[in-house]
């Protein structure tokens, strides 16, 4: 109950990084925080007791997973999230770069002016 | 068991906080790695190898992503205008989800003590013999849902052919000069060159 909580403590951490600081980079750093927190969340809640990892070990009977192992269906999605994320992240990160070429800085109030 | 997750947890807290508040970005940056290898580790315990896994190799790819990121350009974060109204607003309202999600979380089922479910209890019973693979994780991403990660490695393929045309250097081919000597109108010698032929 209380790991729920304090996974949640860490999405709004994230995105009060997000949405408060200026820089781009902090910005950056709050998407993937509450990244974070969102696929502990998600391996939490398919966690049970006594749970085992869903895989089957030589030697091991069908029943012993199918009674202890943990849901492997939020792990199959987290598993992509994390790709998808890099991915997103290496976007974000080649963007401002080429912003930081353009205006020699990283901080949001100073980027604002246009140019032709 | 439930202890040292809770230590684990309130490390990456007390690491993103770090990550949000340091002044200089390469450290802030440090600290991500700190919220992310950490997160490897709960993994670890929660029985997902395979997650724990892709987060550490993914961990470290962001790390130098970002550090390639920070470490040539200027690296400060100190904000010159400082506005208080975002971030006091921004407190008040995450203050007032949190009170939210406290109660939100009373109604979730117990932790280590989930609702049946019947996908999960039939990846588990059929798994081995529908898709022959011994790892239950591997049979839902790349048999029962592979579409899933098909579409995946599409938004994977996208982001990356959208960073490199971002950071490509030249935007198109450098034109020769023979090519641009005859933009515009042409000349009564160029129209009889080029209409030789006829």
């Amino acid at each position: 109950m209380i790991l729920y909580f304090l996974a949640l403590v860490l999405f709004v951490m994230g995105l009060y990084c997000l949405v408060a600081k200026k820089n781009i980079i902090k910005k950056i750093i709050g998407i993937v925080i509450t990244e974070y927190s969102i696929n502990l969340f998600l391996v939490l809640v398919g966690w049970r007791k006594g749970g085992i990892a869903p895989i089957l070990l030589k030697g091991m009977q069908k029943s012993e997973i199918v009674e202890k192992g943990v849901d492997p269906l939020p792990q199959a999605l987290v598993l992509t999230s994390i790709v998808i994320g890099l991915g997103v992240l290496a976007l974000m990160v080649s963007i401002c770069l080429r912003l930081y070429e353009k205006y020699k800085t990283f901080d949001m109030s100073e980027i604002n002016r246009l140019r032709g | 068991m439930e202890i040292f997750l809770l230590v684990l947890t309130i490390f990456m807290i007390v690491g993103s906080i770090v990550a949000i508040e340091a002044k200089n970005l390469l450290s802030s940056v440090i600290s991500v790695g700190i919220v992310g290898f950490s997160l490897g580790i709960v993994f670890l315990m929660l029985g997902a190898p395979d997650i724990a896994i892709t987060q550490v190799v993914v961990e470290i790819l962001i790390l130098v992503i970002l550090i390639r990121a920070t470490i040539t350009t200027d690296n400060t974060a100190i904000e010159k205008h400082k506005d208080t109204f975002p971030v006091v607003v921004s407190l008040i309202f995450f203050g007032l989800f949190l009170i939210f999600a406290y109660f939100a979380v009373q109604e979730l089922p117990q932790f280590g003590d989930p609702l049946p479910r019947e996908a999960a209890a039939h990846y588990l019973d059929n798994g081995p013999e529908e898709t022959g693979a011994m790892n239950i994780v591997t049979a839902v991403l790349l048999d029962y849902r592979a579409y899933d990660t098909m579409g995946e490695a599409t938004v994977l393929f996208a982001s990356i052919v959208g960073a490199f045309v971002i950071l490509r250097r030249r935007g198109r081919k450098h034109r020769k000069d023979e090519d641009t000597e005859k933009v515009g109108i042409l000349e009564d010698e160029d129209i009889k060159k080029n209409f030789e032929g006829f």
